[in-house]
C-alpha cells in the first residue's frame, strides 16, 4: 500500500512538473514579453529596445533556466544597472544588493512573484480568492452531492419503473444544461425585474419590490447570505448534479441485481432494509471516485459561474490574468488549479481502494 | 404596425387550455406522489379462475392517466400552433410562435419525411432503425435533426441576415415591427433585437449552422486521434503504452478552461502555438486511414498500392491545404512552404485554433476509451484466431477488434457531439470564439448577458438552442446505448 502510494505521488510530481513547465512555456513566450514591455515600459518603443527591456528585467535567457528560477531551484538573476550602479533582480527589495538578498526565491521558497496588473504580490492576491472560491465550492458541494446521490439511489434501486425514467430523464437534462445556460435561464427566471418570476410575484402582493433572488454575487463577497448566493451556488451544482446521479444510479441497478440481494429478498427482508442496510454502502463506492473527479470539472464551473454573476474569486481572476497577460498571476492561477485536479486524482485513487475491500494492491 | 403578440389569433382559445392542462398535470403529479407515500400502488393485472386478466384501477392509475392525457393535451396545443401557422401564414394573425412555425416550414417537412420513410422501413436499417423502437431515441434523434434541417435551411428559415443591424431595432422587444420595411423585406423581428439591432431569431438560425459546422467535424477528428493512439496503446501495451497514457493523462489533469485561455489569446496564437498543434493533429485522420487500408489489402500489392497512393494525394493535399496558409504574412516561416496554387482551402485562423483547441482537449477522452476497449476485446478468441492465422497487428486492431469496439464508440460518439457543442459555447461565452460578429450561440449568450436583468431576450433563444440541441444528442445516445444492448 505505501508503495502504491509512492508511486502515485511520484508520478503525479512528475505531471505537475510538466504541466507547469507547459504553462510557463506559453505564458512566456516572446509575443508575450514583447507585450508585457509595451504595457509595462512605453507602448512606442522599437524592437531592440524590446529585446533590452526584457534582457533587463530578467526574462532573457534560455527557457528551463528561467523556469528552474521561478521553481526556486535555481539561484535568482541579478543584474548591475551600468548607469546608476543599482543592483536589480528577481529576489531583491529595492535598494538591495546581492549580498542581503536570498539566493533562492521561487515557489519553493513560497515566493510566486509580482502581479504586474494589480502591483501586489501574487501570494497576497491568491489566498483571498481563493478563500471566496472555497466558500462557493462548499455551499455547491453541499447542494450537489447529497441531491445527485438522492436522486440516483432513487432511480437505480428500481431499474426500469417510472421513478427511474423520470428521474433518468431529469439528469440527462440537468447534463445537458452547461453553467452559462443555466445561469442566464436562472436569471432571466428568478432575478429579473422585467421577465419572468419576480414581477409576477410584485403584482401579485407577494414581494415587495426588487427581485426574487439576486443577479448579482457582487454583495455575496462580503457576506453571502439566500438572496445573492442562491443562483451562483444552484448554477453550479445543476450541471455537475446530473453526472453523479447517473453515476450513481448505474452502480446502485447494478448492486440490486447481486446475488446477496436476492438472498436476503428471499429471506424476507423488506424493500426498505434491503435498500437502506444491504445495497446502499455498496452503491455509494462507485460515486465516490466521481464526485472527486468533478472537482476539476467544477473549476470550468467556477469560472464561467464567477465571471457570470461578477464574483471576483479564483476563477474570475484567472480570467482576468489571462485577459491582462498578468504572467506571475496566471502561473499562480495554474498551480493551484493543476494541484486541486492532481490531488483529487491521487485521493480518488486511494479512497478508492481503500472504500473496496475486493481490490487489493500487491 | 401593430407588434406583434406571442400567441395571436389563436390564443384566447388554446392558451386557457395548456394552462388548465398543467394544473390537471401538477395536481394528478401531487396525488400521485401523496398516494405512493402513503402506500397505494398501480393497479396490477389478476388471472382470474376463468384464465381471463383483469386489470383492477386504483386511484394511482387514475392520478396517473389525468397526467398522460395533460401532457398529450398540452402537446396537440402546440401541434395547432404549428401546423396553424404553416396553413395560415399570417404572423398578425397566428403570433410570433405560429410565424415562427411558418418560417420553419422547410424544417417540418423534411422532419416529417425523414421520420415517415425511417419508420416504414426501420427493420431493414440495423441499428439506426432500432433507434425508432425507443421513444427516448426518438425524441432526441428529432431533436438533432431539428437542428441540423434547420442549419440546412438556415438561408430559407431566416428572416433577415445575421449580421444586418437596422439600428432603430436596438434591443425591441419581440415581435416588433421595422420602422420602415422595404419591398420583400420581412416585417418584424420576431424574438426582437439584440444590443446592436440585430434580429435574435435570424442569429439563433444561423448560429445553429455555425455549431454544426465544427461540432461534429472536431468530434470526428478527436475520433480518429484518440483512435489511431489507442488502438495500439490498448493493443501492445508495454512501455508505449505507458507514454501515450501519461500524455494523455497530462493533458486530462489540464483544467480544460485555463488550455483555451492559454491556447486562444493572441499573443501565442502569435507565436504559432495552434498552427503546430494543428501540424501533429491533422496528420492523424491521415494516419488512420492509410492505415486502414494498407493492412486491409496487404495481400492484394496491385489493388493496395492504388487505394493507399489515392488516399495519400487527395489526404495529403488536404492535409498540407489545412494547415498552410500562404496568404498570411504572420505565420511562422513552416506553414507559409506550401505553394498557393496547390493550396485548395484557407481556413480563417480563429476558426482553425477553435477547431485545434477542440479536437485536442477531446482526443484524450477518446483514447482512453479506446484503450479501455481494446484491453477488453484483445482477450477473446476470435483475435486470438486472428493471430493464428498469421493477421498482422493493424488488420486485428482495424478490422477485428474496432467493427466489434462500435457499439460504444458510436454512443461516446453522440455524447461528445453535445460536449464539444458545451465546449464551443463556453469558448464563445468568453468572448474566445470564432470571431466577435459571429453568431454562434455562445457569443451571442456572451453579448446578451451584459443587459440580461433589463433586456432577457437576446440571451434566451440561443441559450434554450444550445441546451436543446445537447439535450437530444444526450437522449439519442441513451436510446442508442439502450438498443445496442438488447442484441
Amino acid at each position: 500500500m505505501a508503495f502504491f502510494i509512492l508511486r502515485r505521488v511520484g508520478v503525479m510530481v512528475l505531471t505537475a512538473l510538466c504541466l507547469t513547465f507547459v504553462v510557463f512555456f506559453l505564458t512566456n513566450l516572446y509575443p508575450n514579453l514583447e507585450k508585457l514591455a509595451k504595457t509595462q515600459g512605453n507602448a512606442r518603443m522599437t524592437d531592440t529596445e524590446v529585446a533590452s527591456w526584457i534582457d533587463r528585467n530578467g526574462y532573457g535567457g534560455p527557457m528551463i533556466l528561467r523556469y528552474g528560477e521561478w521553481l526556486g531551484v535555481m539561484p535568482g538573476w541579478v543584474r548591475e544597472d551600468p548607469v546608476n550602479g543599482e543592483w536589480r533582480g528577481r529576489c531583491l527589495e529595492r535598494g538591495q544588493t546581492p549580498e542581503d538578498a536570498p539566493r533562492y526565491c521561487g515557489l519553493l521558497q513560497g515566493d510566486l512573484g509580482f502581479s504586474t496588473v494589480s502591483d501586489d504580490e501574487v501570494s497576497n492576491i491568491i489566498g483571498g480568492r481563493l478563500a471566496l472560491t472555497g466558500v462557493l465550492m462548499f455551499w455547491a458541494f453541499a447542494v450537489m452531492v447529497p441531491s445527485a446521490l438522492l436522486v440516483g439511489v432513487l432511480a437505480g434501486m428500481r431499474e426500469g419503473s417510472r421513478l427511474d425514467r423520470s428521474l433518468s430523464t431529469l439528469a440527462i437534462g440537468s447534463t445537458a444544461t452547461p453553467e452559462y445556460v443555466s445561469g442566464v435561464i436562472f436569471i432571466v427566471l428568478l432575478a429579473s425585474s422585467q421577465a419572468g418570476l419576480s414581477p409576477l410575484l410584485v403584482e401579485w402582493g407577494w414581494l415587495d419590490g426588487g427581485t426574487l433572488f439576486l443577479g448579482s454575487a457582487r454583495s455575496a463577497m462580503d457576506g453571502p447570505n439566500f438572496w445573492n448566493f442562491t443562483l451562483p451556488v444552484m448554477t453550479i451544482a445543476l450541471y455537475g448534479m446530473g453526472y453523479i446521479a447517473r453515476m450513481t444510479r448505474a452502480s446502485m441497478a447494478e448492486v440490486m441485481t447481486a446475488q446477496y440481494i436476492r438472498t436476503a429478498r428471499l429471506k424476507g427482508v423488506s424493500f426498505r432494509n434491503i435498500v437502506l442496510k444491504h445495497a446502499l454502502r455498496n452503491a455509494l463506492i462507485a460515486p465516490f471516485t466521481v464526485i472527486m473527479l468533478q472537482f476539476p470539472w467544477l473549476l470550468t464551473g467556477v469560472v464561467i459561474v464567477e465571471t457570470l454573476f461578477n464574483y471576483n474569486g479564483f476563477g474570475w481572476t484567472l480570467v482576468q490574468a489571462a485577459s491582462n497577460n498578468d504572467i506571475e498571476l496566471l502561473l499562480a492561477c495554474s498551480i493551484v488549479a493543476v494541484f486541486v485536479v492532481l490531488v483529487t486524482q491521487l485521493i480518488s485513487d486511494i479512497g478508492y481502494v481503500f472504500l473496496n475491500p475486493r481490490i487489493r494492491i500487491s | 404596425m401593430e407588434p406583434l403578440s406571442w400567441s395571436g389569433a389563436l390564443g384566447p382559445f388554446l392558451n386557457p387550455l395548456m394552462l388548465a392542462a398543467v394544473v390537471v398535470f401538477v395536481a394528478g403529479f401531487l396525488a400521485n406522489t401523496v398516494m405512493t407515500l402513503a402506500g397505494l400502488r398501480a393497479g396490477e393485472m389478476v388471472v382470474n379462475p376463468d384464465h381471463t386478466l383483469s386489470l383492477r384501477r386504483t386511484p394511482v392509475d387514475y392520478a396517473l392517466m389525468s397526467m398522460k392525457y395533460a401532457v398529450l393535451l398540452v402537446l396537440a396545443c402546440c401541434l395547432v400552433y404549428v401546423v396553424a401557422g404553416v396553413v395560415i401564414a399570417a404572423p398578425e394573425t397566428t403570433g410570433i410562435i405560429g410565424a415562427m412555425a411558418a418560417r420553419l416550414t422547410p424544417v417540418w417537412i423534411a422532419l416529417v419525411a425523414l421520420f415517415a420513410v425511417s419508420i416504414t422501413f426501420k427493420r431493414k436499417l440495423g441499428l439506426y432503425g432500432k433507434l425508432f423502437d425507443s421513444m427516448i431515441g426518438m425524441i432526441g434523434f428529432g431533436l438533432v435533426m431539428f437542428w441540423i434541417f434547420t442549419a440546412l435551411f438556415a438561408g430559407m428559415v431566416a428572416t433577415h441576415g445575421p449580421i444586418d443591424v437596422i439600428s432603430q431595432m436596438r434591443n425591441e422587444l419581440p415581435g416588433s415591427p421595422l420602422p420602415s420595411p422595404e419591398d420583400g423585406q420581412y416585417a418584424w423581428y420576431l424574438l426582437g433585437g439584440d444590443n446592436l439591432g440585430r434580429d435574435v431569431f435570424s442569429r439563433m438560425v444561423y448560429g445553429s449552422f455555425e455549431v454544426l459546422k465544427i461540432a461534429p467535424l472536431a468530434t470526428l477528428f478527436a475520433f480518429m486521434v484518440g483512435i489511431t493512439l489507442g488502438l495500439p496503446a490498448g493493443y501492445y501495451g508495454g512501455r508505449l503504452d505507458t507514454v501515450i497514457t501519461f500524455i494523455a493523462n497530462l493533458v486530462l489533469a489540464f483544467p480544460v478552461i485555463l488550455l483555451f485561455y492559454l491556447l486562444v489569446t493572441p499573443e501565442i496564437v502569435a507565436a504559432g502555438v495552434p498552427n503546430y498543434l494543428s501540424l501533429v493533429l491533422f496528420i492523424f485522420p491521415l494516419l488512420f486511414l492509410v492505415v486502414l487500408f494498407n493492412s486491409r489489402y496487404r495481400t492484394q500489392p496491385p489493388v493496395r498500392n492504388v487505394i493507399v497512393s489515392v488516399v495519400l494525394v487527395l489526404g495529403g493535399l488536404a492535409y498540407l491545404s489545412l494547415i498552410s496558409d500562404k496568404s498570411d504574412p504572420d505565420l511562422p516561416l513552416l506553414f507559409r512552404l506550401w505553394p498557393e496554387a496547390l493550396d485548395l482551402f484557407d481556413i480563417p485562423g480563429n476558426l482553425l485554433i477553435v477547431f485545434v483547441s477542440v479536437v485536442f482537449v477531446n482526443s484524450p477522452t477518446v483514447f482512453r476509451i479506446v484503450r479501455g476497449i481494446v484491453l477488453d476485446i484483445k482477450t477473446r478468441d476470435y483475435v486470438a484466431a486472428g493471430q493464428t492465422r498469421g493477421e498482422g497487428p493493424w488488420y486485428i486492431m482495424l478490422w477485428e477488434i474496432l467493427p466489434n469496439a462500435r457499439g460504444p464508440l458510436i454512443v461516446d460518439f453522440c455524447l461528445r457531439i453535445g460536449y464539444t457543442t458545451i465546449l464551443l459555447g463556453t469558448l464563445g461565452f468568453f468572448g474566445l470564439g470564432v470571431s466577435p460578429e459571429s453568431p454562434d450561440w455562445g457569443s451571442t449568450i456572451n453579448e446578451g448577458r451584459r443587459l440580461l436583468t433589463i433586456y432577457p431576450h437576446p440571451a434566451l433563444p440561443p441559450a434554450l438552442a444550445l441546451m436543446s440541441l445537447v439535450l437530444g444528442l444526450n437522449l439519442l445516445a441513451d436510446g442508442l446505448r439502450e438498443e445496442s444492448l438488447r442484441d
